[in-house]
């Protein structure tokens, strides 16, 4: 037991490292540019039209103390993190006065709800496929499977978004392209918003998995394809132990160890790839409020996203480092 | 080094379809050399012609020839890539040699900050930096930044290899007959390490160009600089899929799609040559 403690204390070391990290970026690059942020950003959202004085005041109010402009250096950096563990990012500029984390709470579950989904899919898929593929050397089908895992795999998730979008938006439109749900329905949990909301998910769901399916087919084939080659497994196989048992208890279940540590790694990629899927789909999440902010020159709102995306991957990898043991049980003895 | 080569194109299909691939690419962005209009220039041609013989790839609706737009675009592009493996690499280098060698402390703090960099999203930051910088963010300065972002996976492999390499016996020889440890670590360890330098490469530069393409599609990075980001990026301007314009959008995405398959597979080939046991169960020797 004690070896899971020291493991614990030191995931949980290398997650308050990773937040520590993440936010002392965004406090430098927000803090080492020439260009007044505060002035800046208010002459941005007000040349959209015109807003209330005593609006102005509050966002040049906020936003000074967001930037940390006056004071010293010291105060500065404190007001900005104090401000960051309360998550209060401030009203936001471009939907006045609605607080950030507001915006960013009705955001989050869309986002969460597409990451989860289409990652645990896209993982468990492209194991299965990769260990068949690996196991079966030989099938012609996998052989076939393999080129085309290598032609998409290296492909970036815009363009494949993007080719989706053609194909089904404009070629052969069956698929919704656009938005998270129908306009019309009334959120709740009806049948009807549900099903909607799965058929609105699908296109950028699909773009995700098919990018990602790619590296744990690759990935899992060649570990399996190095497992099956060791003198336990073809002990087993002269033992006459069923094939389909080799595969999963012996060969699969000793390869998915660095599969599981790879998809932590790959957590802040899959990521990215979600933000920028969702703005090509003008899916209702995080991404696309992101990428929405920077053109309305909403600061408190990129920040705030920055912010709780560090956080958000960053619990996720946390998440997973922790149920590791239940994978690779040696890892309680180390 | 031409042996290797040798070997390579006969027995690995991979790298002869990559370096086909990457040899295309290549010929295109030489080809921009010859440009008949300056990059820059609108209305040098007629707007929305569709392919044809005396515009290959069709032109654009700013009226520029798409051909040599896509030749710019891809020198750019790859210019770019290489920019930042060329930095990235040099930061892996250094931190996975001594982190592998060093050990220790020394490894543990590099380490725990080479963790955080693969874990954080970096697209988030990169977005935050545009909307710090605005207009004074200019190509160099973002292949900087993807630069000093991007060091952190590969860092992690050469460490791998470091640490093996520290506990054979030219290390020990190396260490006794006096040498320094930047002596042992750029004469003794770099030779082992280069070809996977030489791997790593390409997958860092599908990587930057990926986000470079996302971050300027979306029109986050330096938009007068033609990229194949930036061409699909004033694409989606015109609306060109809407208009129908679609050679517009079509032959910038064949091409770098090209060339992220291509580099791709040559990193894959590189590696499977770096790795004894596949390579002999290509060359038709091995158990299986």
């Amino acid at each position: 037991m004690s070896g899971y403690l020291a493991y614990l204390a030191k995931r949980l070391g290398q997650f308050v490292l990773v937040v520590f990290i993440g936010v002392n970026i965004a406090y430098v690059v927000t803090h080492a540019t020439p260009i007044d942020p505060v002035e800046q950003s208010i002459s941005a959202v007000t040349s959209f039209g015109n807003t209330a004085p005593e609006a102005i005041e509050q966002m040049r109010q906020s936003l000074k103390e967001l930037y940390g402009v006056g004071g010293s250096w010291r105060e500065q950096y404190f007001t900005f993190w104090s401000r960051i563990l309360r998550a209060d990012f401030g009203p936001s500029m471009s939907a006045f006065p609605t607080p950030v984390s507001a915006l960013i709470g009705r955001a989050l579950p869309w986002t969460v709800g597409l990451l989860v989904v289409s990652t645990l899919v896209t993982w468990a898929l492209g194991n299965l496929l990769g260990g068949l593929a690996g196991y079966y050397q030989r099938s012609r089908s996998f052989k076939l499977m393999g080129v085309v895992a290598m032609g998409l795999h290296p492909i970036p998730y815009y363009i494949v978004a993007l080719m989706l979008l053609i194909v089904f938006g404009f070629l052969w439109p069956v698929l919704p392209i656009t938005g998270g749900s129908a306009m019309n329905l009334p959120q709740g949990w009806t049948l009807a918003f549900i099903g909607s909301v799965l058929k609105h998910s699908i296109l950028p769901a699909l773009s995700l998995i098919l990018i990602g399916v790619g590296s744990w087919f690759l990935g899992m084939r060649s570990l399996v394809s190095n497992i099956v080659t060791e003198d336990y497994v073809q002990f087993a196989e002269l033992g006459g132990v069923n094939r389909r048992r080799i595969l999963g208890s012996y060969v699969m279940r000793n390869a998915l160890g660095p599969q599981v540590t790879g998809l932590a790694m790959s957590l802040g990629g899959i990521f990215n790839g979600a933000i920028i899927t969702e703005k090509v789909f003008g899916y209702p999440g995080v991404g696309t409020l992101l990428v929405d902010a920077v053109y309305a020159g909403d600061y408190g709102l990129v920040l705030g996203v920055t912010t709780i995306s560090i956080l958000g991957v960053s619990a996720g990898v946390l998440a997973i480092d922790l149920l590791y043991p239940l994978f690779d049980p040696r890892v309680q003895v180390a | 080094m031409l042996a290797i080569l040798r070997d390579l194109l006969k027995y690995n299909l991979e790298f002869r379809i990559g370096i086909i691939l990457v040899g295309i690419v290549v010929g295109l962005a030489i080809l921009s050399g010859f440009s008949p209009y300056p990059p820059g220039d609108v209305y040098v041609v007629p707007p929305d012609v569709p392919p044809s013989s005396a515009y290959w790839f069709g032109t654009t609706s700013r009226g520029q020839d798409v051909f040599w737009q896509v030749c710019v675009a891809i020198r750019n592009t790859l210019l770019f890539g290489i920019t930042v493996a060329a930095i990235s690499r040099v930061l892996s280098l250094v931190i996975g040699l001594l982190s592998g060698y060093k050990g220790g402390w020394i490894d543990r703090a590099l380490m725990g900050v080479n963790d955080t960099f693969i874990v954080i999203p970096l697209f988030p930051i990169l977005v935050l930096f545009y909307f710090v910088m605005r207009d004074s963010m200019t190509w160099l300065m973002l292949a900087m930044i993807m630069a000093t972002l991007g060091w952190a996976y590969d860092a992690r492999l050469i460490r791998a290899v470091a640490m093996s390499l520290k506990t054979r016996e030219f290390s020990q020889t190396a260490v006794f007959s006096g040498m320094t440890t930047r002596e042992i670590l750029t004469r003794e360890h770099l030779p082992y390490v280069m070809p996977i330098v030489f791997s790593t490469t390409m997958n860092n530069m599908n990587w930057s160009i990926g986000l470079e393409v996302t971050l300027s599609v979306l029109g986050f990075t330096d938009i007068n600089t033609p990229t194949i980001g930036g061409m699909i990026y004033w694409a989606n301007q015109h609306t060109a899929i809407v208009a129908g314009v679609w050679w517009w959008i079509a032959f910038p995405i064949a091409v770098v799609i090209m060339a992220f398959v291509g580099l791709f597979l040559l990193a894959v080939s590189m590696n499977e040559y770096i790795d004894p046991r596949s390579r002999l169960s290509r060359m038709g020797g091995g158990a299986r």
